[in-house]
Formats: structure tokens, sequence, C-alpha cells
């Protein structure tokens, strides 16, 4: 299991692991805002394109539908629809895959 | 911090079969729900009692074996100096082998029967006599200095919101490895939360069996929503509000509570370890009934992790609550004792945190009370479901 790094946490958004395609907001994240994320040794700007609550996930990058969204390096559900770059990254655009009795 | 210190130790009750407690209670448990009452009245008479009402003991054969097993996890359990079990009489839950299997332990064990010594008022007068000698006999039990290879810690997180999984979860794997280098042992449970992360701990497992059980319990779960043909929703209104948006990601995050070490086996709900290390224990995600089971395996304390705060206890151990979110510390810091949201403002590492949390660890297992021990917190759920991961 990869582990998280144990720099101290940055103040905006938090990527826990270099292959996230999300992050998430530790703040309230205004549409519009430009957030600087450090990737691995890169760094990378996103502009926020919807508001996000404190605690909810923003796309680092654009996802296709049915793409996987990944956060702590794996992934945590299937895209439902493209998500652009900077959009909001919860229940409206992203399912689970597990315990799906519904689906076969 | 030096983790190979041999000199960190906690001070514990010994009991008669050599585990060491926490705490030192008289355990007044009725075997079935209709004994509820007179367990709780007799322990209302006596000071350093604590009665444990539940609603099983007069389910059908199958359907019996894990409260049964709950029940003698919880009598033996070494927080427990004494036990008092209070029967109605009529139950289905076989009473004189639940009492006998907690003899085992060695430690005093009485048993009143409601029918046999005729009705409320005479079963209450019996039973504070008896419990008033095991207090008395408890009391001279003074706490000693011992090693943390006699810990069992239970790992918890309930009300989680996206605090729990980067901030406090894996802050509370930090103390977990520390613990288990220390010669420890360590639950993780709730196996519907760890649906999605299975992978990671199969790939941590000391064999093959292991990591096939593991694989096997996550299974057993996901198949009864297959097999009724419907989507289990297994995250709470709370959790999608705090930013929660899958199982896979709430699991990703909880697992981190279990840290880094090998996965030593896979337990069933209240079985006790025959080795040290890290376990997972086979639970529902339902805090408390989980914790139970912890409990009912021999835990003597919990680490119990919330981003939205929640404030339960344990009636046999204290429970240490962490919150990785700031704003939930500030409101709820009557129930909160460690605050891990300093993670998140920037102001301490994961591992510092850590490590504060295992010194409060450490502080409670010698006998400081916990905030939801003061405030009398005795949350006891047993688990009760129709058929079981086996």
């Amino acid at each position: 299991m990869k582990t998280i790094e144990c720099k101290k946490m940055l103040k905006k958004v938090i990527v826990i692991d270099p292959l996230d395609n999300v992050a998430t907001a530790i703040t309230k994240l205004e549409a519009g805002s430009v957030i600087t994320v450090r990737i691995g040794q890169s760094e990378k700007k996103v502009e926020v394109i919807q508001p996000i609550p404190f605690g909810h996930k923003v796309a680092l990058r654009r996802i296709e539908k049915d793409g996987n969204v990944i956060k702590y390096g794996e992934a945590i559900g299937k895209a439902m629809q493209v998500i652009e770059e900077g959009e909001h990254v919860h229940i409206h655009n992203v399912e689970s895959l597990r315990a799906r009795g519904d689906i076969t | 911090m030096n983790t190979s210190e041999q000199s960190i130790r906690f001070l514990g009750y010994e009991r008669p079969d050599g585990s060491v407690g926490t705490r030192n209670y008289v355990a007044i448990i009725p075997t079935v729900c209709c004994a509820n009452e007179v367990a709780k009245k007799i322990a209302d008479q006596v000071e350093g009692t604590v009665a444990l009402p539940h609603e099983c003991g007069c389910e059908a054969t199958p359907q019996l074996e894990i409260p049964t097993r709950t029940l003698i996890g919880i009598g033996r359990n070494p927080n427990v100096a004494a036990v008092l079990l209070v029967s109605l009489g009529c139950e289905t839950m076989d009473y004189e082998y639940v009492a006998k299997e907690i003899v085992k332990s060695k430690k005093p064990v009485d048993l009143i029967v409601i029918q046999e010594v005729g009705g409320t008022i005479k079963t209450v007068e019996k039973g504070v006599r008896i419990a008033q000698r095991m207090v008395q006999g408890a009391s001279r039990i003074e706490r000693e200095a011992y090693e943390l290879n006699n810990l069992i810690v239970a790992t918890e997180c309930g009300g989680s919101d996206l605090t729990s999984g980067i901030g406090a979860n894996p802050a509370v794997g930090v103390a977990s490895d520390i613990i288990v280098k220390m010669g420890g042992t360590v639950f993780v449970s709730e196996t519907t939360e760890l649906m999605g992360a299975e992978h990671l701990l199969a790939k941590r497992a000391v064999n093959e069996k292991v990591a096939k059980r593991i694989y096997e319990i996550i299974n057993w779960w996901e198949q009864r929503a297959k097999d009724e043909g419907v989507r289990f929703h297994l995250l709470s209104a709370g959790n999608i509000e705090g930013g929660l948006t899958t199982i896979e990601e709430k699991s990703l995050g909880a697992v981190r509570k279990a840290g880094t070490s090998p996965v030593q086996g896979v337990l069933e709900y209240a079985e006790r370890p025959s080795e040290k290390g890290l376990f997972i224990m086979n639970t529902t995600g339902d805090d408390i009934n989980s914790v139970t089971g912890m409990l009912g395996g021999g835990a003597q304390i919990v680490l119990f992790t919330t981003g939205r705060g929640s404030p339960v206890g344990a009636p046999i151990a204290p429970v240490i609550k962490i919150t990785g979110n700031p704003a939930t510390y500030e409101k709820m810091k009557d129930n909160m004792d460690v605050n891990a949201g300093t993670i998140l403002e920037g102001k301490e590492t994961i591992e510092e945190v850590g490590v504060r949390i295992f010194k409060e660890l450490l502080e409670v297992a010698s006998g400081k009370k916990t905030k939801s021990e003061v405030l009398g917190h005795k949350e006891f759920i047993i688990f009760r479901i129709r058929g079981h991961a086996y």
C-alpha cells in the first residue's frame, strides 16, 4: 500500500497520489478560482469551473464517460458522463461499481 | 519516536489467565433481553459495576452462535474483573455454557436465574449482594506496568467524511504500526467498508489462505446485493454531504487505520485472535455493532475516528475519539479526545498526530478517562443477521 506523503498539507486542495485525477478541496472553492496542485514532481494549475464545497472533489483533468475516477491512486468509481477539468466530482457524475445488484 | 524502546509500558490490571485489562469492571451481563432490566437495577445499586443490556438471547439455534460468542468474549475480556450473569431461565441461549466458558478465564463468575430465584425483587437483592462482593474483590487488584504485547487495540471509524481518509485514519494507521511493532495487536473491522480496498489488504496477507479469506468475506457481502438484485447504498447522507462519493472511496480511506503491517488473519465477529499483530474482524459497517464485536474479541481499548462527529462509547472499554475535521473538533470538543484536524490545517504531519494518538492511547490504557467515559456513553449492540459469512 502506498503511504500518504508526510509533508504538511497544502492550503486549498489535497492530491493524495500522483495517479489521482481528482483533488479534495479542504476549503470552499469559488468558480473561477485557480488552484495549483503538485502532482509528483510537477505543478499544475487548474481553473475551478463550479463552486466546490469543503471536502468535495474537483477534477484535475478531463475524465471520459465510463473512465475511472482515481483517488488514493485507486479507482473509486466510474464517470457517468464526461467530466471536464475543474468540474465538481460527486454522486451526480460518478457511480460506484461495488455492491451493485441492480446491474448485471 | 523510538519504537524499539522496550521501556514503553502501560499500567493495567492483571487477570488470573495472564491477560491485562485497561479497566477493572464487574460486568452484569443479561443472557437474554428479558433480563435486561434486572441487570440494570443491580448495576444501578453497585458502584464499580456495568450492566450490558442487549437485544439477543432467544434466537433460533443458528442465529444464537454470534450472540453466545459475544457474551462469552465480553465476559472474558481483560477489562472485566468479574462477571455476574443474569438469566431469565427459559431463553434459548445456553447460559450455563456461557458461564462455563467465562469460568475458563479463572475470574470470578456467578449466575442467577430470575425464574429460579423468584422474580425481580429477589433476583435484584441477590444480585446486588453478589456484585458487592465482586466489586470489593476487584478493588484489591492494583495497576502495574505491562508491555504493549498485552494490548489489543480496536480501530473504528464512524460518521466519516473526507477528513477521515486523508487525516484521522492515516494518523491512526501510524499508531497501529507502532502498536504492532511493539508486539501488540490491532483490529480493523467493518467488512462492507473494506469493499474497494480488499486488494490492498490481501497483498499484505501473511499467506494465501488469509488473502483468499479477505476476498471471501467481502464477496459474501457483495453477493447479498447481487442475490437480492438491489443496489446497496453503503454511504450515509452525512458521508455524501461530507464529500464521500462511493463506497470505494470510503473504504480506501477507512483501510488506512490498519497502517502498513502484515495482515495476520481474518477473525469472525467476537472471535479471539490466537496470535499477535494486525487482524481483520468480519463485522458490519455499523459502528456500535462493530465495536461490540471487537470487544468480544478481547480488545481493551478503542481508537475511533469521526469526521462528522460521533458521541458513542462502550460499556467495558475506553473509546478515544479522534476527528480529522477542525470544524467538528471545535463544534464537538466535549466529545473529541484528539484533534487530528491540525493535519488539514497544515500545522502537524500525519506522523506527528499518529505519535500523539499513540501517547494518548498509553495514558488512557493506564487509567485516564476518555470524554465518552466521563459522559457515561455505554452504547452496546450485538450483531444479529440471518445467515453469516460462512
